[in-house]
């Protein structure tokens, strides 16, 4: 099995992939690659992301990685996170306003805590809350905690799109997931054992 | 049900070595940075920061291969700080595996830079790191300086100024450290935390001067910090990481159990 972790210039990818060897099934074999042919002969597709939205659109549009990306999400397991969700959105408030990729209806919008002790970004353990089951939660508990850095965060139109939620000033959708997509804002690279089987699971899930 | 403080060892790294001793039962050997890294997250610890002591090349070089090594197999937030100065510098970190690097002496000669190295790797890999020494009277209103080469040399830079620059300039974290405090066990100098963590709207870890675990409640509770990093009580064994979750708990602070 073959598993592309898609590098298109944007933060660390070191430890996805470490993360994901280190819980992949024997025989899987893990590449990172910003090639569209290498992200279609792949059997699962992880999608991380860091940065400023403006930045990764440039970078995926350069690639000629959204066509590739978007059959290859239709077809296999697909795994954003963090900014690799927030771009799968219709539009991000970030750098004065960024169209995105477009897959789920919705918005990214910046966290403006009213509560002033509530920094910006996000940085830390908050708790994943789940509000509907799906296979890549299996063996985790509910309101596990998860490594979360961000100052943007994702508002999916469609309710039925969100599978988790967190709390920082105000409750905002954690986690998407619809067919073979299924993305997490916190960083499951980092986040210790429970992140750990999110990434298991996801290497193991054969989607819908 | 919300966002945790953060308890984060502090390691000092020299030529590729854990130096000032960690002790844990049963490590085989104190100086390997991965072992201590993996111990502090079986312990539970929230995050690790490597800091880089090395007084050779060589030793800046072999940095790089703990980062590697240690990223390969313990998977929370590492930071990595000591000698980083340019964007270049910033890249073969985090290639190497580091999700943050702490920034000092350079924000402070070339300010532009953290600008440039948040523009380019995002503010949430950037961390200044605020070494302060408190330079008012008694019977003054409080005021720190910047010092740079482990509190030494004084720059004339007004602290709380210093840190709304950098949180403008892109940084996406703040380590603020007491060169009055450190080392001495006496608690963070509560003052300056506070009032640097109120002036910024980025997150602060408190550093300098822990020597129990009523400090750690009283940085957060006190201080406003929204993580505490702190050396010899755990190194030494101390406490634990589960003993200081239990106090913060106890007091009222979220922690990840």
């Amino acid at each position: 099995m073959q598993i592309a972790v898609v590098d298109y210039g944007m933060g660390n990818l070191r430890s996805v992939v470490k993360a994901i060897e280190h819980v992949a099934p024997d025989g899987a074999h893990v590449v990172l690659t910003d090639a569209p042919e290498v992200i279609l002969e792949s059997e699962r597709v992880v999608f991380p992301g860091q940065g400023a939205a403006a930045q990764c659109m440039t970078a995926l549009r350069e690639r000629n990685l959204p066509a590739a990306l978007r059959e290859a999400a239709q077809t296999r397991p697909f795994l954003g996170i963090c900014m690799g969700m927030q771009v799968l959105l219709d539009r991000s408030e970030e750098n004065d306003g960024v169209d995105l990729l477009g897959w789920f209806p919705g918005q990214v919008k910046r966290f403006q805590p009213g509560d002033e002790r509530l920094k910006v970004p996000q940085m830390g353990w908050n708790q994943l809350h789940r509000t509907q089951e799906h296979p890549l939660f299996d063996g985790i508990r509910q309101d596990a905690r998860f490594y979360f850095v961000h100052s943007y965060y994702c508002e999916p139109t469609n309710p039925a799109h969100s599978v988790a939620t967190a709390d920082y000033g105000l409750t905002y959708c954690a986690a998407l997931a619809d067919d073979y997509i299924f993305a997490i804002q916190a960083h499951p690279e980092k986040s210790a054992d429970d992140g750990l089987k999110l990434l298991a699971n996801f290497t193991r899930w054969s989607g819908p | 049900m919300g966002l945790a403080k953060r308890i984060i060892p502090c390691l000092d790294v020299a030529e590729g070595r854990v130096v000032k001793g960690v002790q844990f039962e049963g490590l085989r050997d104190a100086g390997d940075p991965v072992e201590a890294a993996r111990r502090y997250n079986q312990a539970g610890a929230d995050e690790l920061t490597f800091l880089d002591i090395s007084a050779s090349h060589e030793g800046r070089e072999t940095m790089q291969h703990v980062v590697e090594a240690v990223a390969a197999e313990v998977f929370i937030p590492l930071t990595v700080g000591g000698g980083i100065r340019t964007l270049a510098d910033v890249r073969r970190l985090l290639h190497a595996g580091a999700d943050k690097v702490s920034i000092n002496t350079a924000a402070v000669h070339h300010p532009e830079r953290i600008k440039e190295m948040s523009d380019a790797v995002g503010s949430q890999c950037i961390v200044v790191a605020i070494d302060a020494r408190r330079v008012s009277g008694e019977d003054e209103p409080p005021r720190w300086e910047i010092f740079t080469h482990g509190g030494r040399n004084p720059t004339g830079l007004d602290a709380v100024k210093w840190a709304r620059y950098m949180a403008e300039l892109g940084a996406g974290e703040l380590l603020v450290t007491s060169m009055d405090r450190d080392g001495m066990q006496q608690g963070f100098d509560l003052e300056l935390t506070r009032t640097i963590s109120d002036a910024v709207p980025i997150p602060v870890i408190a550093s300098g001067g822990v020597g129990n675990l009523d400090h750690l409640v009283e940085g957060i509770l006190q201080g406003h910090a929204d993580a505490v990093l702190a050396a010899s009580i755990f190194h030494f064994g101390t406490h634990s990481i589960a003993e200081a979750k239990g106090v913060m708990a106890k007091a009222g602070i979220e922690v990840r159990d």
